[in-house]
């Protein structure tokens, strides 16, 4: 091995070069290599992660789809339009059913032989059933459609990244301000694209705002229910405040539980953000779209964390979001999550330290966070221990096998699905978890998954040893370059490829 | 080398399980009034000839294998086929279709490559080329682009088959393919899991315990017979005899079908038997019971084309002469290659038998290759689908002017 290949564990650190850091950067920062990306990033691996944030487009991706207020009046028609139909179809159901009921007692024939029904044709079953890749399937239900237009966007930009280590903040900020297509499907795709990617390398603050005044999280969380106990709405209708955002965003998108927030201020901050609503989807021009209604909002001033808040309406939650951005829990919190995201799941303190630090100083500046993570010497460390999520390696394995436009969005979102990590359908606000423990247990699905595609998807003419360079390079180590030159045949030493530790472990 | 995930069909294996078929009908041996089907099956992983198909009558034999040896004195006798030959007693069916000279087996036989890499070894015997370069397409379908293209397969409204993502290389080329894949995804073979139990052991001892924990369960579940769900845990016997046996009989369905293809092929994995091979009971043993039953399934589902058809089987080099040090078998030469099917001038053994002396096996290791199976594959598409000489000896086995096709195989 050439000097300038090597990757010394600690002495080089940042500033690490060659093949080895080069792969270690993208697997760890990407979606893992495609193609021969590990030489092409080999002369310069941190300053290639650098550059990605860079990109004009970092973060964003250019698809023709609706925004999320369109979407849910267009699914809010449809699902009106398929009421009636089916009204309409009981209607006349039940007129069928009476004029037959009147016509029961003209059954026998004349000679008295019972009326026959349709005898079934057999000879149908002979045939084998047709497969289902070659028949056009039925175009899915509306909602169905637009998610899979919405995974679609968002599958080809991490499969078709050079590196996809912006791509991967992305994904990493939907995690952290998760909503369920399960409770709102119009929206899941729609939210990421309009409040997740624009600020992912932006502020923190204005990618809060964003994200706590989408429809999607204010639907998902229920704040379109909440209303202040005394606001007009309120008095009229006897009700009153729902809770769940306000503490949500406490608990998981900024402070951080136990941070020292109390029951009080989860109160009042429910209060504050009364009247943060979406016009509903029925409405021809705007529904669907975020609005503040006074109508809702409890009046008065109010005190979170121990500062007071004037009544300012809309105002009034804006001022509290700005502050909880700033707070230092906040910087910490997230610090913490990025760094167990990107490089353990014990994350060194120090790197902890490091990203609270540019945080705090840039006032929450998420490129110069996400710089800092890269350029810290402990986000190099040689020891990749972390597994990478069901939905990352789906991609990484992917993105190594397949050409990307030959996989069917409907596989994809079926294979992260069945390994327990579907697209945009945690199991609750706190989504998905990051840590080996929650995902060990379904290896053995994956080796499942991965000998499917290797066998049926694609696989290639190109020498399995050569495939173990492009994938891992020099972190391949002796035991699995033995395993793949031994493999039976080709999709055989894909599917082990993908499956050895230095592909799964990042 | 190429791009790994380059955007075309090109560089893809046969896909395991997946039916590949020719678009049109064979119109010259129409014209004949024959109805010809082709179906060939690609054994993945190199299988072992000599487990399959004995050579009891050697006098070399048992010194040779030992208590591995098929005899018809085991336990479980190999079943009788000439007074030399004898089959693995896990095929009651390819015995069946023998004695009614509806199959043949061609011994010693092998392609023309002489290394043993799997995946050079699998190139070759799909591209049909004399020295594993690469190509671009296969010998089937050089073969197919041959034929004088008849009408247009019709199956089920020309909806039943689409050309799948990628295109195996065996039937990639110009003429046209359709493809067809089964709907149930086999779990990962307990082969596969046990080479990556083994690197785990090395390597991640947490991935092993997952691993092993995984393999207990599944044991459990058939020991106790609670049925399994596909998807979940390392296939067992039934489920691969089940599972061959559904993707080879399907592939009957729509060969048998009036508007249906006529030539098709697909691939079944898992012969690689480094270790534990299981000859008379085991692994092999399993595999070749569920490739016998999924020949009883083509048998079937034919109905009455059966008469019109051939199947081969074919891998893509034998194994070592001696069992190994962990009673399985390492990467060899000459195997077998199967025929069977109603159109075959069957009930014969056809080899020119080396002998299993030291000094009769290639390299004092292999059993030697007398026979090259181009020669088998030449005869079968000239005298069944009337593929001319010219075209078999230049495009479709391109340099084997001097392997002529093997004549009387079918009629």
């Amino acid at each position: 091995m050439r000097g300038s290949d090597t990757f010394r564990p600690g002495g080089f650190g940042v500033t690490a070069r060659g093949k080895e850091a080069a792969a270690l950067a993208l697997h760890r920062f990407g979606f893992g290599p495609a193609a021969d990306s590990i030489a092409a990033i080999a002369a310069d691996p941190q300053g290639a992660l650098l550059a990605d944030l860079e990109r004009a487009q970092a973060g964003l991706i250019a698809a023709n789809l609706p925004s999320s207020a369109e979407s849910a009046r267009e699914v809010f028609d449809f699902r009106a339009e398929q009421a009636a139909k089916q009204k309409l179809a009981l209607r006349v159901q039940k007129q069928a059913e009476a004029e037959n009921a009147a016509s029961l007692v003209d059954c026998r024939k004349p000679s008295g032989e019972p009326c026959m029904a349709p005898v079934a044709d057999d000879t149908a079953n002979q045939q084998p059933a047709p497969m289902a890749k070659s028949a056009q399937p039925p175009a899915p239900p509306l909602p169905q459609r637009l998610f899979q237009d919405e995974a679609k966007a968002r599958f080809d930009a991490a499969l078709g990244a050079d590196i996809g280590f912006a791509e991967r903040l992305v994904w990493f900020w939907s995690n952290h301000f998760c909503i369920s297509a399960d409770k709102i499907v119009e929206m899941a795709g729609p939210f990421e694209r309009e409040a997740i990617r624009p600020h992912a390398l932006g502020r923190f603050a204005d990618l809060l705002l964003a994200v706590e005044s989408h429809p999607g999280m204010l639907f998902y969380l229920d704040n379109v229910q909440s209303m202040g106990a005394n606001s007009t709405a309120g008095i009229n209708r006897d009700k009153g405040l729902n809770e769940n955002l306000a503490r949500e965003i406490l608990e998981l998108h900024t402070l951080g539980v136990r941070s020292g927030y109390t029951q009080a201020d989860v109160t009042s901050f429910a209060n504050v953000i009364t009247g943060w609503t979406w016009l509903p989807p029925e409405q021809p021009i705007h529904g669907g779209e975020f609005a503040f209604v006074q109508r809702l909002h409890e009046p008065g001033s109010k005190t979170v964390l121990g500062k007071l808040y004037p009544d300012t309406g809309v105002g009034q939650g804006r001022a509290v979001l700005a502050d909880l951005a700033r707070q230092p829990a906040t910087a910490q919190h997230i610090a913490q999550k990025l760094a167990r995201h990107f490089v353990a799941d014990e994350p060194p303190p120090s790197l902890v330290t490091k990203l609270t630090k540019t945080f705090s100083d840039t006032d929450g500046n998420l490129k110069e966070v996400a710089k800092s993570l890269v350029t810290s010497e402990e986000s190099w460390t040689p020891q990749r221990t972390k597994l990478k999520s069901p939905a990352e390696w789906t991609i990484g394995m992917l993105r190594l096998m397949a050409a990307p436009q030959t996989v069917p969005v409907g596989r994809i979102l079926g294979t992260q699905a069945t390994l327990g990590e579907a697209l945009w359908r945690p199991l609750s606000p706190n989504g998905y978890p990051d840590t080996e423990a929650a995902w060990i247990d379904g290896v053995p699905r994956r080796l499942d998954i991965a000998a499917g595609f290797a066998g049926q998807v694609a696989s290639n003419n190109a020498d399995p040893r050569a495939v173990l360079e492009f994938a891992l390079g020099p972190l391949a180590s002796a035991a699995t370059r033995d395993t793949i030159a031994r493999a039976e045949s080709r999709p055989q030493a894909l599917a082990l490829l993908v499956m050895a530790p230095e592909f799964l472990r990042r | 080398m190429n791009m790994l995930h380059a955007p075309s069909r090109r560089h893809v294996m046969l896909a395991s399980g997946t039916l590949f078929a020719w678009a049109y009908m064979p119109k010259l041996a129409l014209a004949e009034g024959r109805d010809p089907r082709f179906l060939t099956i690609v054994l993945r992983g190199a299988l072992d000839g000599l487990a399959t198909v004995a050579p009891v009558g050697d006098p070399d034999w048992i010194a040779l294998r030992g208590d591995n040896a098929l005899t018809q004195q085991s336990k479980t006798p190999a079943l009788k086929l000439d007074e030399f030959f004898a089959l693995n007693p896990a095929m009651p069916n390819l015995h069946r279709m023998f004695a009614a000279n509806e199959a043949i087996v061609v011994h010693a036989c092998a392609t023309p490559y002489r290394e043993r890499s799997h995946f050079d070894g699998q190139d070759l015997l799909e591209s049909g080329l004399p020295k594993p370069t690469s190509s671009d397409s296969g010998w089937l379908n050089r073969a197919l682009a041959g034929l004088a293209p008849g009408d247009r397969v019709g199956v089920q409204g020309n909806k039943a088959f689409a050309v799948g993502p990628v295109t195996p290389l065996l039937v990639r080329g110009p003429a046209p393919v359709l493809s067809w894949s089964p709907q149930r995804i086999l779990p990962a073979s307990e082969d596969t899991v046990t080479r990556l139990l083994d690197l785990y052991r090395h390597a991640d001892p947490k991935l092993a315990a997952v691993i092993e924990e995984h393999a207990k369960l599944a044991a459990i579940e058939r020991s106790g017979d609670m049925g399994q769900s596909p998807g979940q845990n390392v296939p067992g016997p039934a489920q691969v005899r089940a599972y061959f046996a559904e993707v080879a009989g399907t592939a009957a369905k729509f060969l048998a079908q009036p508007a249906g293809p006529r030539i098709g092929a697909l691939a079944l994995d898992g012969w690689d038997t480094h270790s534990n091979e299981g000859i008379a009971q085991g692994r092999l043993s399993q595999l070749l019971g569920a490739l016998d039953a999924a020949l009883a399934a083509v048998e079937t589902n034919m109905g009455p084309a059966w008469r019109d058809t051939v199947v081969a089987l074919v891998t893509e080099f034998g194994r070592t002469a001696r069992i190994n040090g962990t009673d399985g078998t390492d990467h060899g030469t000459a195997t077998v290659a199967l025929l069977a099917g109603g159109a075959l001038k069957g009930g014969r053994v056809i080899a020119d038998w080396p002998g299993l002396k030291s000094t009769d096996l290639y390299e004092n290791r292999d059993l030697k290759p007398t026979t090259d199976l181009r020669a088998v594959l030449k005869g079968l598409l000239k005298d069944h689908l009337r593929a001319d000489d010219r075209t078999l000896a230049q495009n479709v086995f391109p340099g084997s002017a001097d392997v002529k096709p093997m004549a009387g195989l079918v009629g």
